[in-house]
């Protein structure tokens, strides 16, 4: 699977900067100096092993967690500095996928799907809403299950319009928290693919966390390793597994050597 | 080397899809470079120093419930009367609230108006009173049965299925989910749901009453050959503008309680599905518990008016 990509990334518009990052639970230490600069149109993908904190640290990006040091700037604002309404206006920017997809299990998919529209633009009528919601569904090929609750799709369909109800208000940030995980390797293709596609139409900038290296090599620009609260290495993927470091070997031996 | 075999092979357990493979484990043993010291020294800087209690682990956090409470309290007044509000969630609220206990109100109220009935008339016989019963009946029902009654079963139905609504919404990031897409959860969940149970309980007070009378006249028509008409008569001639009033407010506090305890227990769930459960149990709890203090308050209180 060759990544193809057309796009210039333009390396001198940070969309995203994180400074000296620190956030700890009680004495958990999870974060202990973060460094770290998405540029405009780029895709990052964040390795890391289990418990690393790469949930926390796109959690504080979207401020759904403080930060206890440091600072994270998000389309050029101060995320945690911000009141109410400037942090929604910046949240309607930024695209969240959780790694658990949460879908609001009390509505079906088209209410799901048509959720943060009906909330946010008002002015938008039925119809528009309508044919929203269908093109996204199309776009992620669940256009059928539009009348099914989520408890009625599998794993990998309900990450799929975990996916879609956050492309819908087109983000110029996508967060994608593990979106292959748990999935086969024919859903998974299908998923980079619309990662992909998500970049090249709308040329959004992403951060993708995820433990699956085939993923990564074939969504990203650059590759991020978090380990012990840090960013260790920080390169494109022939930079990142040519490196020296242990950690980063072990990552890539322990992945590519099971298949 | 073989120790940390066994310890890593349950680690990667826990990932989906990954097998467990030896140079995976030196992942643990990187040896510290030159730099490694320094780095550790600068983090020492920023972490933040580990939590001493006050007073101890367990009246520490008795405390910060409490402030978590007033916080999520004044929150919601504060939230309440600003734009968005979202008058559809909350129709469909008072919906959700009004129907769920429909049927168990609509059959608790009526027996229990009948079995009060029955248990009242020996001892008023012994007296040779029971043309009091319709009037016994009224006061009990109308001040203290009713309302009661109403705020118990809804606040193991109502109060319970909150709890458990928003708490399984907080351990499956429902809320965060909201929270990203740019919803105010709060305003959405939570305030829609205390609304609607602080308006629809006092209807729901009024409708029990109404069917625990309706029990309570069946009864005494059949016994006593009273008519219903001289039955209504006679329940509502000792009841007092002042009585009345006093079943409204306390209904309104009743709903107003068994909404925001639900919310509260919902909203504050712990992580992992022992917590929605740990919510809703403990929503019914003490949501029951607020409502006896209440009861037992505003009785009081009414009392001193009345010595007015
Ligand atoms: N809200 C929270 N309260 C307390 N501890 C938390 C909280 N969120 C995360 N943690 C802790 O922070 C650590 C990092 O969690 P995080 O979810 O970011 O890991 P992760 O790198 O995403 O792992 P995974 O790959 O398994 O998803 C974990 O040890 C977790 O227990
Ligand atoms: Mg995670």
């Amino acid at each position: 699977m060759e990544k193809l990509k057309h796009h210039v990334i333009n390396r001198d518009e940070p969309v995203i900067s994180i400074k000296n990052l620190y956030k700890s639970f009680d004495n958990l230490h999870v974060l202990k100096g973060v460094d770290f600069v998405l540029h405009e149109g780029e895709n990052v993908a964040v390795l890391g092993k289990s418990g690393t904190g790469k949930s926390v640290l796109i959690k504080i990006i979207v401020g759904l967690l403080k930060p206890d040091n440091g600072e994270v700037f998000a389309l050029g604002k101060q995320v945690d500095k911000l009141s109410r309404k400037e942090l929604d206006q910046l949240r309607l920017q930024i695209g969240f996928s959780f790694q658990s997809s949460a879908l609001y299990d009390g509505m079906n998919i088209y209410q799901n799907l048509a959720f943060p529209l009906v909330m946010n633009r008002m002015g938008l009528s039925k119809k528009e809403i309508g044919v929203a919601v269908e093109n996204i569904a199309d776009a992620v090929g669940l256009k059928s299950k539009l009348k099914q609750m989520p408890s009625d799709l599998s794993g990998g369909q309900r990450k799929r319009i975990g996916i879609a109800r956050t492309l819908i208000l087109n983000p110029k940030i996508m967060l994608y928290d593990e979106p292959t995980a748990g999935l086969d390797p024919i859903t998974s293709s299908e998923i980079i693919k619309l990662i992909n596609d998500v970049q090249h139409q709308f040329n959004t900038s992403s951060i993708i966390i995820t433990h699956d290296l085939t993923c990564a090599k074939n969504t990203s620009d650059r590759i991020a390793m978090l380990y012990e609260g840090r960013f260790v290495k920080v390169g494109t993927f022939q930079d990142v597994f040519d490196d020296d470091n242990q950690v980063l070997k072990d990552f890539y031996n322990y992945n590519f050597t099971q298949e | 080397m073989i120790m940390n075999d066994t310890v890593d092979y349950n680690i990667s357990e826990t990932e989906p899809g990954s097998r467990v493979k030896p140079a995976f484990l030196r992942y643990h043993e990187i040896p510290p470079k030159e730099d490694d010291e320094f780095i550790t020294k600068q983090q020492t800087k920023f972490l933040t120093k580990p939590k001493k209690y006050t007073f101890s682990k367990k009246v520490d956090a008795f405390l910060v419930e409490v402030y978590k409470v007033y916080k999520f309290f004044t929150l919601f007044f504060k939230e309440s009367f600003r734009s968005p509000f979202h008058l559809r969630e909350l129709i469909n609220q008072c919906y959700e609230v009004g129907l769920k206990s429909l049927p168990l109100i609509t059959l608790t109220g009526f027996i229990v108006g009948i079995v009060f009935t029955k248990q009242s008339r020996p001892s008023l016989e012994e007296f040779g009173a029971q043309s009091w019963l319709p009037s016994l009946m009224g006061i009990a029902i109308i001040k203290a049965l009713g309302p009661l009654v109403t705020a118990l079963i809804c606040a193991g139905k109502v109060s319970s299925g909150i709890g458990a609504e928003l708490g399984s919404m907080k351990v499956t990031e429902q809320i965060d989910a909201m929270e990203v897409s740019a919803v105010n959860p709060f305003k959405y969940l939570v305030i829609t749901r205390v609304w609607a149970t602080t308006l629809i309980i006092p209807v729901l007070v009024f409708y029990c009453s109404f069917v625990a009378l309706l029990g309570s006249s069946i009864n005494v028509n059949t016994n006593d050959s009273t008519s219903f008409l001289s039955f209504y008569q006679n329940a509502f001639l000792r009841i007092s503008f002042i009585d009345f009033s006093e079943s409204v407010f306390k209904s309104i506090i009743y709903g107003f309680t068994i909404g925001f305890v639900g919310c509260f227990k919902g909203y504050n769930a712990d992580q992992g599905t022992r917590g929605v459960g740990k919510a809703a149990n403990q929503a019914v709890v003490l949501a029951m518990f607020l409502v006896f203090i209440e009861e037992i308050m505003t009785v009081q209180i009414f009392n001193w008016f009345r010595a007015f």
